[in-house]
């Protein structure tokens, strides 16, 4: 597993892709985070609400664990996960081996825009820190 | 893995507590987690379970201050010590860049201790990391059950068990009274600041 080093170049364009496609979709918030539960990037209109540092571990830890599970019945992985709550949905999916997004979003903004703006930022943001 | 953030000036460090079950890594961060000043750590977060065993991990951020105008950040985790929980225990380790190993000094977990250590290093082997050149310090933990009729391991058996190949720096400590958990914690934040900044070339000398 590589290290990041950030720069304040990568960063701005990584804020700049994420907010242009999911946050203009109208998703709360969108977390960018490593395998290892490091936050690389917060976008949204409620970040200081929410306990990043604790979703970010939560979250690099369920899809390490979901990871397992794929494996258990004879798959390679599973790209994304989603939870549905009453008021609010959570999207996990990953970027590439090392990266994962976090779209937290309301019944505002329906899963298959989240899906489709997450699969395009997908390589948009590989790119960006793969350079 | 480490993450350097030159635009906040920020280097995030990802420190594990490992060791067998119920050696006391959990009760190591607690101690941690009511010492320290509200302004130095962050909200400590435990995964529900029933009983007091670590399902699947504990972690504690920490702000510990800048060095050369760099804020340093650490995580701490535990990974659950039982046997059965391989797998968590090795995703927990993933991106790791310091480690803890708490020994239990009990003379029944004696076997425990060298397994967990083993378990440690071959974990880290499927990570394409080797335990030698990772920043390592071990904690003999429960030191306050010497003078108690328990049978327990005394420092040299411990150390021909666990420190005879690494030759790390050891702590005798007792998490539950917070004797020498502060120092465990110094030593391996301040080895594991100097691992990730060498590696980067930012040469920070303390």
């Amino acid at each position: 597993m590589q290290d990041f080093i950030l720069t304040a170049e990568i960063l701005d364009k990584a804020r700049n892709a994420i907010e242009g496609s999911l946050i203009q979709a109208g998703v709360r918030t969108a977390l960018l985070i490593d395998g290892a539960g490091n936050i690389l990037s917060n976008c949204g209109h409620n970040t200081d609400d929410i306990d990043a540092i604790s979703l970010a571990a939560l979250a690099a830890a369920n899809l390490g664990a979901t990871s397992q599970i794929a494996k258990l019945i004879g798959e390679e992985d599973f790209s994304l996960l989603f939870h549905k709550g009453k008021n609010g949905n959570i999207h996990f999916g990953r970027i590439g081996d090392e990266l994962i997004l976090i779209t937290i979003f309301g019944e505002d903004v329906s899963l298959g825009l989240v899906r489709c703006r997450v699969t395009d930022l997908s390589e948009t943001l590989l790119k960006i820190f793969e350079g | 893995m480490a993450l350097i953030d030159l635009s906040k000036k920020e280097i995030h460090c990802k420190i594990v507590y490992y060791g067998p079950g119920r050696c006391g890594k959990t009760t190591n961060l607690l101690t941690v987690h009511s010492t320290m000043a509200d302004n130095a750590r962050g909200k400590m977060l435990t995964i529900e379970t029933k009983g007091d065993r670590t399902l699947f991990f504990d972690l504690l951020p920490l702000n510990l201050g800048t060095i050369r105008g760099f804020n340093i950040r650490i995580q701490l985790y535990t990974v659950p010590g039982q046997v059965m929980y391989a797998a968590t225990r090795k995703l927990v380790l993933k991106g790791v860049d310091g480690l803890v190993f708490v020994a239990d000094p009990l003379q029944v977990r004696r076997e425990r201790n060298i397994e967990s250590l083993e378990d440690l290093r071959v974990n880290l082997l499927d990570y394409g990391l080797k335990l030698e050149e990772l920043p390592l310090v071990i904690q003999y933990n429960k030191r306050d059950l010497v003078d108690t009729p328990i049978p327990t391991l005394t420092v040299a058996e411990l150390d021909a068990d666990l420190n005879s190949v690494f030759n790390v720096k050891t702590f005798e400590a007792s998490a539950v009274t917070g004797m020498g958990v502060f120092e465990t914690l110094r030593e391996i934040s301040k080895q594991t600041v100097r691992y990730v900044t060498n590696k980067h070339l930012l040469h920070v000398t303390k």
